[in-house]
């Protein structure tokens, strides 16, 4: 990897970083899910430079463009604006949640530690969503309709869960 | 570029499991979930770039059940706030000894 590559790859991998980070740390729900929808945009840049822009383009769509819609809707519907205290939990607790990220940021390095050959770039090609169709509708394809029932069954229990009981 | 890539995967990963350590607002704390599910996908692109094309139909996947996930959590938190009156994870109590 080298050159305008690894360039775009860094700006892309730091980008996703410090918008996770600032996105953490913001008090405020919306500015925290805009700032998710910034590492969603990164990463989806990286799904291309990964040799999978199908999975990019849904990314955007799917991620950035359904999933987090419902997040800020929900925010404007609780009317969730500013809280005047702070959300964080106390010391303690901040103090060991961090010993914890610590060791499991640890654990994934050292699993991940093993060094993966370095895989020359492909031939550009138009034929990005057909391989990844095939294996879906063939190889997954009971996967891909249970998927369907699971949507199905979490629409009715959305539905039923935030509909207002009436008054017994 | 995989193997920065899994190590991308994994300081995102870490970042969000320290976003639900740390926070109480239970809207921030499914944001932090779909982080995690985020740089899960991540390594999935990865090492499909690696082996084949099954892991991108993985991340298909993770981001049809996100979505269902999202939804019915996002009903939960409207449901929650309508009885509490608020979305703080510590004014649940009723089942604290």
């Amino acid at each position: 990897m080298t050159g305008a590559l690894a360039f775009q790859f860094y700006f892309f991998a730091l980008l996703a970083i410090v918008s996770a980070v600032l996105f953490v740390t913001r008090r405020n729900p919306v500015p925290a899910a805009l700032w998710l929808v910034n590492v969603m945009f990164a990463l989806a840049g990286l799904y291309v430079l990964l040799e999978a822009p199908f999975v990019g383009v849904i990314q955007v769509l799917v991620y950035a463009g359904a999933i987090m819609v419902v997040f800020i809707f929900v925010v404007m519907l609780l009317n969730l604006g500013r809280s005047a205290v702070s959300d964080l939990r106390g010391l303690a607790a901040r103090a060991s949640a961090g010993l914890v990220s610590l060791a499991l940021l640890a654990a994934l390095l050292v699993v991940r530690r093993p060094a993966l050959p370095e895989l020359p770039a492909r031939e550009p090609t138009d034929n990005v969503v057909t391989p990844v169709a095939a294996s879906l509708f063939t190889e997954h394809l009971v996967a891909f309709e249970l998927t369907s029932l699971v949507l199905l069954v979490a629409v009715v229990g959305a539905v039923l869960l935030a509909k207002r009981r009436e008054a017994a | 570029m995989i193997t920065e890539s899994l190590v991308v995967s994994a300081i995102l990963f870490v970042i969000g499991v320290l976003g639900v350590l740390t926070r109480r607002n239970a809207l921030i704390l499914f944001m932090c979930a779909e982080l995690m599910l985020n740089a899960v996908n991540l390594s999935f692109v990865a090492f499909a770039r690696l082996h084949n094309v099954t892991g991108e139909v993985f991340v298909v996947m993770v981001m049809t059940i996100a979505a269902a996930e999202a939804a019915v959590g996002l009903a939960i938190i409207i449901a929650l706030f309508r009885h509490l009156g608020s979305v703080d994870l510590s004014s649940l109590r009723s089942l604290r000894g």
